[in-house]
């Protein structure tokens, strides 16, 4: 692998990415599937980068599963964003980040869509007025959450508590990334690095002190694909994908995969354990799966963030054999305690992978 | 084990590192037109037995080729030697031979 | 009264040209960009049909320049304008008056790494047929990275060819025949080792052309009818290949040693510019428009600019010997007009 190969084709893949005034918006599944995340962003920006960030409440889906579920139409996905947009203008900002990949996706078809065929923009205008009374205009910037923690990895570097190292061995830790579809597979353009050979997350790792893994199958599909998961009859399938992947990353010996996207990081996770459930198969070493992270877990690791707080214990795999790795000081006791330190009672816990109990600690 | 309604599925592609050659590397020697053959399906159009069966000597061309030399075999059966596809071969591969050759190992086993 | 003939290249194209047209009782000025003459055919070891020496043809056209053609090496062309009926053809170190032009200023090599999923100059044991060749000139046969012999060995026809995604729809047309000659000597020069030709179609339209395809599969050399999909890199620094056999309708994977691109021929960017300067319109694959399809192969749409070889479009060194001598007499007879 020849690492100038790489910097050549990221060179054709920059985009601009605003410096400060974020109107942020979170997706509608993170929050359930992994909580911590972005709150973890929102606490990077504003903590300890000082940044501007604006949220608010009225906020609505991008319709984005919808839409690629062929159950929303697309003037109403355009109406739906229209409306999102002009929010953002409401607020006085102009640099629109969403913290999902498929929003992202979203706004990405949108504004091209526009682009090239401005009717639709004026159509969409007026559905908007009709139905909301709203005015609307496009950002001057749109770049997904990971784009904007890829633009200050070197300034999370700079405070870094923890790197993305073996404390006991020294070595750099063996990271799988993935990014989603829809961050760069529909408009390579427009992400960091492109599809092929993406910069976004390895960017990041590469700030941090760890080793990107390049496995055969790191441009397969994560498993996630509405059409795989939303009808259980499919779900074989998507279990499928997942499973080449980790079959192909196997060999390496990855420390934990880090991604983008709500869905990978949600399937990569769990089809670990239903894996392990049917078919008592572990991709981790001694019986414990690979953690998956997301970018915000991982900088607020190398930051020196609570793993409980940013919600880590609600990961399938579990991540305290990679914590203690890292030779990151955590509180094992308060796992599974709420934010005021109440018990929030046990989760069943997995048959076939390992999962850290307290008894363990 | 937990039933979850769904299951992995098995992975269909050909894994061309694990094929087994040796049948197809003895058929050429037996007979070495056998790896001049361009896929053009001649033999398949001419064939009696093609007509009324699925059987096609392109294909099992190309399940000797890829090591399937079990399939190769039954489907050897089908052929009924007419010698048509030989006559009609725009590579003069000695198609009739190669059947026999295969209906040999058949009987033989020669690996 | 003799006339001048300015010649834009010095390949194969364009040392006929200069050849023919002196003969033919013109003052010849070549222009070459370079530092030698030979163009693209110099860098090969060996050519199709008949794995002749490059070597040979070169040194053939090189015997048959007179000392009365000029050639202006290391002149790369900056401008031409046209002045009436002749043409003033200023590069970096020279400025000449012609009464008549010959572009023979050939094509590029497409840019593999365009095909991003194909990992070239990313993994290193992909390499394109230009690489491949030069192996042969230094050692004989390939090698890979570490210096290891591969044993297993996949060409990897029509990057750069038929593929809308690169915007290069046309066939090049002489990388078929190509492959299927370095296969042939990849495995003349390793026996023992496997080696597969990823194809979508093989197109042999030439002479001895379908003779070197049998002769390769009479080697053993696996012909698959599929496109490669994707490269990956796995253990050792071998590539993990991903196509479909689509005479099977099966996909496969399969691990080898080293791939070889079979990159196509491309229009030149340096054509671009003198093309503006002649007020020609390059044609939908972006090579030099020729002025009429059947009837006039070596004329461009302006009086006096005769046009040759593979700045037209991909061809083979007998249809670029073959143009450069059209090109030649259509020259004197317009010179003889003027």
């Amino acid at each position: 692998m020849k690492q100038e190969g790489k910097k050549h084709i990221w060179s054709n893949y920059q985009k601009e990415i605003a410096e400060d005034r974020y109107f942020y918006v979170r997706s509608c599944i993170r929050q359930t599937f992994f909580p911590g995340s972005e709150n973890t962003f929102l606490k990077i920006l504003r903590e300890v980068l000082g940044k501007d960030v604006h949220e608010s409440p009225n906020h609505t889906t991008c319709t984005g599963i919808g839409y690629h579920c062929e159950v929303v139409p697309f003037a109403t996905t355009q109406t739906v964003v229209a409306r999102n947009f002009a929010l953002m203008r409401d607020a006085g900002y102009q640099n629109y980040t969403p913290s999902c990949v498929t929003s992202f996706g979203i706004y990405t078809e949108i504004l091209d869509t526009w682009q090239h065929f401005p009717a639709e923009k004026e159509k969409t205008r007026a559905f908007l007025k009709q139905a909301t009374g709203r005015e609307f205009e496009e950002p001057n910037s749109l770049a997904h959450t990971s784009d904007i923690i890829y633009k200050f990895r070197n300034e999370i570097a700079q405070k870094a508590k923890y790197q993305l190292i073996n404390s006991e061995t020294g070595e750099p830790l063996k990271i799988v990334e993935h990014i989603g579809c829809h961050y760069a597979k529909m408009f390579p353009e427009k992400s960091v690095g492109g599809a092929e050979y993406p910069n976004v997350l390895a960017g990041m790792i590469d700030a941090w002190g760890g080793n990107v893994i390049d496995y055969p199958e790191r441009r397969h599909c994560c498993g996630f694909g509405f059409r795989q998961y939303l009808i259980q009859a499919n779900r074989g399938y998507s279990m499928s994908a997942s499973k080449k992947k980790f079959e192909s990353m196997e060999a390496y010996q990855p420390d934990f995969i880090i991604t983008n996207c709500p869905g990978c990081n949600y399937f990569l996770d769990r089809w670990q354990y239903v894996l392990a459930e049917t078919e008592q198969k572990t991709y981790g070493s001694n019986g414990y799966g690979i953690p998956v992270l997301t970018y915000e877990e991982v900088a607020g690791l190398v930051l020196g963030f609570d793993p409980w707080e940013m919600g880590m214990q609600m990961h399938q795999i579990d991540v305290e054999p990679l914590l203690k790795k890292m030779g990151i000081k955590y509180n094992a006791s308060e796992k599974f305690k709420g934010p005021q330190g109440q018990e929030l009672g046990l989760p069943e816990f997995p048959e076939h992978v390992k999962f850290t109990t307290q008894s363990d600690n | 084990m937990k039933d979850f309604g769904f299951s992995p599925m098995k992975n269909k592609v050909l894994n061309f590192d694990e094929l087994n050659h040796d049948f197809h590397q003895w058929i050429a020697i037996q007979d070495s037109s056998f790896n001049l053959c361009i896929a053009c399906g001649t033999c398949a159009s001419t064939c009696s037995a093609g007509s009324y069966t699925h059987f096609s000597f392109r294909e099992l061309c190309k399940d000797i080729r890829w090591g399937n030399a079990e399939k190769a075999m039954k489907e050897s059966e089908k052929c009924m030697l007419c010698g048509k596809c030989s006559i009609a071969c725009p590579r003069n591969i000695n198609t009739r031979n190669i059947i026999k050759m295969v209906r040999k190992a058949a009987k033989t086993s020669p690996l | 009264m003799r006339k001048t003939v300015a010649i834009i290249g010095g390949g194969i194209t364009g040392m006929e040209a200069a050849i023919q047209i002196n003969k033919l009782g013109h003052t010849v000025h070549v222009f070459e960009k370079d530092e030698k003459l030979g163009g693209h055919v110099a860098q090969w070891d060996h050519v199709f049909p008949n794995q002749r020496k490059a070597r040979e043809i070169i040194n053939e056209l090189t015997c048959q320049i007179s000392e009365e053609i000029n050639i202006h090496l290391s002149s790369f062309v900056e401008k031409i304008s046209q002045i009436d009926d002749s043409f003033v053809i200023k590069s970096d170190n020279n400025e000449l008056k012609a009464d008549a032009i010959v572009l023979a200023s050939g094509f590029e090599l497409f840019s593999a790494s365009k095909k991003e999923e194909y990992g070239y100059g990313i993994f290193e044991n992909v390499i394109t047929s230009v690489d491949l060749e030069r192996m042969f000139v230094e050692k004989g046969h390939p090698f890979m990275r570490n210096g290891e012999i591969p044993q297993r060995i996949a060409f990897i026809h029509c990057v750069g060819s038929r593929d809308e995604k690169v915007k290069r729809t046309y066939c090049s047309k002489v990388c078929c025949i190509t492959a299927v000659k370095q296969a042939i000597e990849v495995k003349e020069s390793i026996p023992e080792a496997s080696v597969y030709n990823l194809y979508m179609d093989l197109r042999m339209f030439g002479p001895g052309y379908e003779d070197m395809y049998q002769k390769a599969q009479q080697k053993g050399i696996t012909f698959i009818r599929g496109r490669l999909s994707e490269a990956s890199e796995v253990e050792n620094n071998r590539i993990l290949i991903k196509t479909e056999d689509t005479l099977s309708s099966r996909p496969i994977k399969m691990t080898v040693d080293l791939i070889v691109l079979m990159i196509g021929i491309s229009p030149s960017l340096a054509n671009n510019q003198i093309l503006s300067d002649l007020k020609l319109e390059p044609n939908k694959d972006g090579f030099a428009e020729i002025a009429d399809d059947h009837l006039s192969p070596t004329h461009s749409k302006v009086k006096g600019v005769f046009i040759a070889g593979a700045c037209t479009g991909p061809c083979s060194i007998t249809d670029a010997i073959n143009a450069s001598r059209s090109a030649s007499v259509e020259v004197h007879h317009y010179l003889n007009q003027v």
